[in-house]
């Protein structure tokens, strides 16, 4: 898997403190229902081509045998309830420890889910300017916890980065947290778990985990306005952003644009993907995907607006300039 | 008690065996012609519509389920857009639970619950009828919609407010709705008829304990429909209200909640597992008890193995919900409880194979899907039991893992036996028996191929893939073993032709059965195959749990009931003893037309409120034909013979 493209996106490659916990309790389990199994084979194989005496319904003299099955499922009985009750319990401390780590969360970022991609905002309690909006991509400080409230806009949506953490439902008139920790720089790939329409399979997430100095560092680019365009072409693509209808839609921090309908777009350059995981973000994809959104992503919410060459080239350039 | 020289009375009368057989053959006669096969209330007959229908849409949600292994088969690929595959799973996972699991065990209890219990008929036979088309309608309109490319999208389970009126426009989810009405109003008619069969009309003699397994397992499944179904019928019915009249039961903005449609639905959602589960169940019973040539070990253990199962299944319903923020300590309730319901199971599966340990197996394809059965179930109820856990279930719900389990738990759990009892009654309902030749090579095709398209999911669902998606990127490691997983699936796709080759050869060309060809043990098989439209000449005593092996000559009947007016024998509920003679049901067309009525109105109120109102009027009209007095005497009770 090339990790630099796609990131990391498999229960096994745990990264994350509550990742990890779970991880330990899936091992136990498979151990405990494969040994189950095993016996269960073992025990059918044996009653199926065992050897010695076998009776059919004329044969009444069984009694003893009986009784010697009797009292192994008796046994069968005991030993199924005890690895449940193993089962249970382990499950049940694992699922406090992962609730218990909440109390101490350093960060708080909210999510908001919509049809299908994700809004992200991070608040600083003690100077409301610098909030920052952006999508599809998370950036996070190693390991630092940090607590992320979830809600939904539109339809249920599920916020799911398996490397770090289970899943947490996204819905309507519902405040739903989850807090994670990741133990490892790297990037992880996260996506939509919960059906949530047409686009339901392109609806991704990319969380970058950063040094502490890198994610501040991050943080103080995202914070800026966008910077004027400075080569022509470039300029020429402001022009057409801003005559179009792109910016009904989408904000770019430090022009007129002002729509929060679709993704912020202040610093779009800087994310790896465009459309919430559908491209790769290079000039090409970029220049594809303005030119006709729905040949990608078919039923997404951003229509095709129609452009001459001369007006992607220049818009796409323009996007490019937005690190 | 022998049945030579004296047969059936007629006004005091004694016949020969021919002349008993002749006029209860005028009696139970259900007519020619197409106006008598719209008519007919003969349970057997119903129940085959039942079993060539359901069979039939298994058929056509196995191609869609074809049609999304070839789409997932590699990464990116462009087959089949999102819009069509939305309506692919949706159709497959709506048609395979509504229209074909439940309904083929319906249909399997509409034939032989009043078989096994020595009975002439179903009770309410005429409701029996109006259930089975008020089922096919609703299918049909289900296909018809999905034909005309306004099939239902918003998956099986149809969440709110994606099925809602803002997220879910037109009339695809509507389709979906009304469909659910028409498939529960029809299972709920179906058990009604099962509790009654089995309570009121089992052979005199055949007490409670003295029951076939597969009656506790129908007798269960009736109950738990009973239970479980009013509550979908409720939500979906909430749902059309919302999308049709402006109700805002679900509408969080206007202070309804997005989540109460998922308590109502998983409150029958996990029991309607329970409800294609438990009947299998049965089925796998009778097999091994036949094929073992053993009663099957521990039946008391078995009996309330299967009440526990019924009474837990209502117990778990939140496990589907665990990622929805639900407060995590009562969640750990929902953990034990479904943990729980792995005890009765596995004391089930332990007494199979114990009987089979005590025994003397005898490998035919019946035996070999039982078998088939336990080690593909297995598997499914130990990945349940990791998904019942909290964490477990955080990462892993609404993955490729909750694919594979669920089809371990259902292909594993309810089609193997399914066809195992294919195998097993197919002579009796024919008259021929299948080929075993062909018989194998569907088992050993379907087992493999089952395991080849399914085991893999477990991984990809680890690997992260997660449900629903129409197509995923390159680079996420997913595509070799949704390759393979897609090859398993053609090898299934294949099994199913060998089984439809053969049901359709051995229909003509099969060897001829005989009354009991596997030398089974219960009332089925006490009469001719196929049975007569009368089922049995005369109505057999019981006096054990495995009537044909303890009397091997001649079983013992009962007499007195007429040969000219349909009737048949009431017994108490508990130790079935005589009780009254009760008349039975003539054909009649009005099932037919009030489902016609019933199901005009549910489609038309698909498109105005208003149908409820005028549609109302044809239904209240056919039904009240239906129903009108005949003015018949009630039957005289002290002409019964003891």
């Amino acid at each position: 898997m090339d990790e630099r493209s796609t990131g990391l996106h498999s229960i096994g490659d745990a990264m994350g403190r509550h990742a990890q916990d779970i991880d330990a309790l899936w091992d136990v389990m498979l151990w405990v229902c494969g040994f189950m199994y095993l016996l269960v084979v073992g025990f059918l194989l044996l009653a199926l081509f065992r050897r010695g005496p076998r009776r059919d319904i004329n044969d009444h003299t069984q009694a003893h045998e009986e009784r010697g099955l009797s009292a192994s499922l008796a046994t069968w009985t005991g030993l199924i309830a005890l690895g449940l009750f193993g089962l249970t319990l382990f499950s049940y401390f694992t699922d406090r420890s992962l609730v218990q780590a909440a109390a101490d969360a350093q960060i708080a970022i909210k999510i908001t889910g919509h049809q299908w991609w994700w809004e992200i905002e991070y608040t600083d309690p003690n100077d409301p300017s610098r909030q920052l909006r952006t999508a599809n991509e998370l950036h996070l400080p190693v390991g630092t916890p940090v607590k992320i409230s979830l809600e939904s806009r539109d339809v249920i949506h599920s916020f799911w980065v398996p490397s770090l953490h289970g899943k947490q439902d996204l819905i309507p008139g519902r405040d739903n947290d989850i807090e994670i920790l990741a133990d490892k720089e790297g990037v992880y790939r996260g996506i939509c778990a919960e059906f949530c329409g047409l686009q339901h399979s392109k609806m991704h997430l990319d969380v970058v985990v950063e040094s502490k100095d890198g994610y501040s560092a991050w943080y103080e680019r995202q914070l800026q306005a966008a910077s004027p365009p400075s080569d022509p072409l470039a300029e020429r693509g402001h022009g057409v952003f801003m005559a179009t209808a792109c910016n009904m839609c989408h904000t770019i921090s430090g022009t007129d644009a002002g729509g929060s309908t679709g993704p912020d777009l202040t610093h779009v350059a800087s994310r790896r993907f465009i459309a919430a995981g559908a491209l790769q973000n290079h000039r090409d994809n970029m220049r594809a995907w303005l030119a006709n959104p729905q040949a990608i992503k078919p039923g997404n919410h951003m229509p095709i607006v129609s452009l001459s060459a001369d007006q992607l080239d220049a818009l796409t350039a323009y996007l490019g300039t937005l690190q | 008690m022998s049945a030579n020289a004296t047969e059936g009375t007629h006004d005091g009368e004694w016949l020969d065996e021919r002349e008993t057989r002749w006029r209860l053959d005028r009696t139970w006669s259900q007519g020619r012609g197409w106006l008598a096969a719209l008519s007919t209330v003969d349970h057997k007959q119903v129940a085959k519509r039942y079993f060539v229908t359901a069979f039939v849409f298994f058929f056509l949600a196995g191609v869609l389920a074809l049609l999304m292994r070839l789409q997932l088969s590699r990464a990116e690929n462009a087959l089949i857009g999102p819009d069509l595959y939305n309506q692919l799973f949706t159709m497959h996972g709506s048609t395979m639970m509504f229209l074909f699991a439940v309904p083929i065990m319906e249909g399997l209890a509409v034939y032989f619950v009043p078989l096994m219990c020595g009975t002439r008929a179903i009770a309410f036979p005429r409701l029996n009828a109006f259930s089975y088309w008020v089922y096919l309608f609703g299918g049909i309109m289900l296909w018809v919609a999905f034909a005309l490319n306004i099939g239902p999208d918003a998956g099986w389970f149809a969440y709110t407010p994606l099925s809602g009126p803002e997220y879910s426009p037109g009339k695809r989810v509507d389709f979906w709705a009304q469909m659910i009405t028409f498939t529960e109003l029809s299972g709920l008619a179906v058990a009604i008829e099962i509790v009654a069969t089995i309570f009121k009309q089992r052979a005199p003699g055949m007490a409670l304990n003295r029951m076939p397994l597969f009656l506790w397992s129908m007798l269960v499944m009736a109950f738990m429909i009973l239970f479980a179904m009013p509550s979908v019928m409720l939500a979906s019915t909430f749902l059309i209200m919302d999308r049709l009249v402006g109700t805002h039961f679900f509408n969080a903005a206007e202070g309804g909640d997005a989540l109460l449609w998922q308590h109502l639905f998983w409150f029958f959602g996990h029991p309607e597992v329970y409800i294609i589960f438990i009947p299998a169940l049965g089925i796998v019973s009778a097999v091994v008890s036949a094929f073992t040539r053993r009663p099957i070990f521990g039946y008391p253990f078995m009996v309330l193995a299967l009440i526990a199962i019924g009474f837990l299944g209502f117990g778990l319903w939140v496990h589907h919900m665990f990622t929805t923020g639900l407060p995590r300590l009562g969640s750990s309730f929902y953990t034990a409880a479904s943990m729980v319901i792995a005890i009765p199971s596995g004391i089930q599966i332990y007494c199979w194979i114990a009987t089979m340990w005590q025994g003397k197996p005898r490998f035919a394809t019946p035996l070999l899907f039982v078998v088939g059965f336990i080690l593909v179930f297995v598997i499914g109820g130990l990945t349940g039991v990791m998904l019942a856990s909290v964490p477990m279930d955080l990462q892993l719900h609404d993955t490729y893992f909750v694919v594979a389990h669920f089809h371990y738990v259902l292909i594993g759990g309810a089609v193997f036996p399914l066809l195992a009892g294919t195998y097993f009654w197919y002579p009796k309902v024919t008259g021929r028996m299948l080929s075993e030749r062909l018989g194998k090579w569907n088992f050993w095709t379907l087992f493999i191929g089952f395991n080849i398209a399914f085991f893999p999911m477990h991984y990809l669902g680890l690997a992260g893939m997660p449900r629903r998606v129409y197509t995923y990127g390159q680079g996420l490691g997913w595509d070799s073993l949704n390759l393979v997983s897609t090859v398993g699936a053609v090898l299934v796709a294949i099994s199913i032709l060998i089984l439809i080759v053969n049901l359709v050869r051995s229909r003509k060309h099969g060897e001829m059965a005989g009354a009991n060809p596997w030398d089974a043990p219960t009332l089925e098989w006490a009469t001719p195959s196929p049975p007569p439209t009368y089922n049995f000449r005369h109505i057999p005593l019981v006096a054990s749990a495995d009537p044909l092996w303890q009397h091997r000559e001649q079983l013992p009947v009962m007499r007195g009931l007429s040969v000219d007016k349909r009737e048949l024998v009431l017994t108490t509920v508990l130790d079935a003893k005589p009780d009254v003679r009760e008349p039975v049901a003539k054909p009649s067309i009005w099932p037919f037309i009030s489902a016609i009525a019933v199901g005009a109105m549910f489609i038309a109120s698909i498109f105005t409120p208003w149908a409820v109102i005028f549609g109302s009027i044809p239904a209240a009209i056919a039904i009240t034909v239906w129903f009108w007095p005949k003015g018949a005497p009630p039957p005289d009770e002290e002409e019964s013979e003891p």
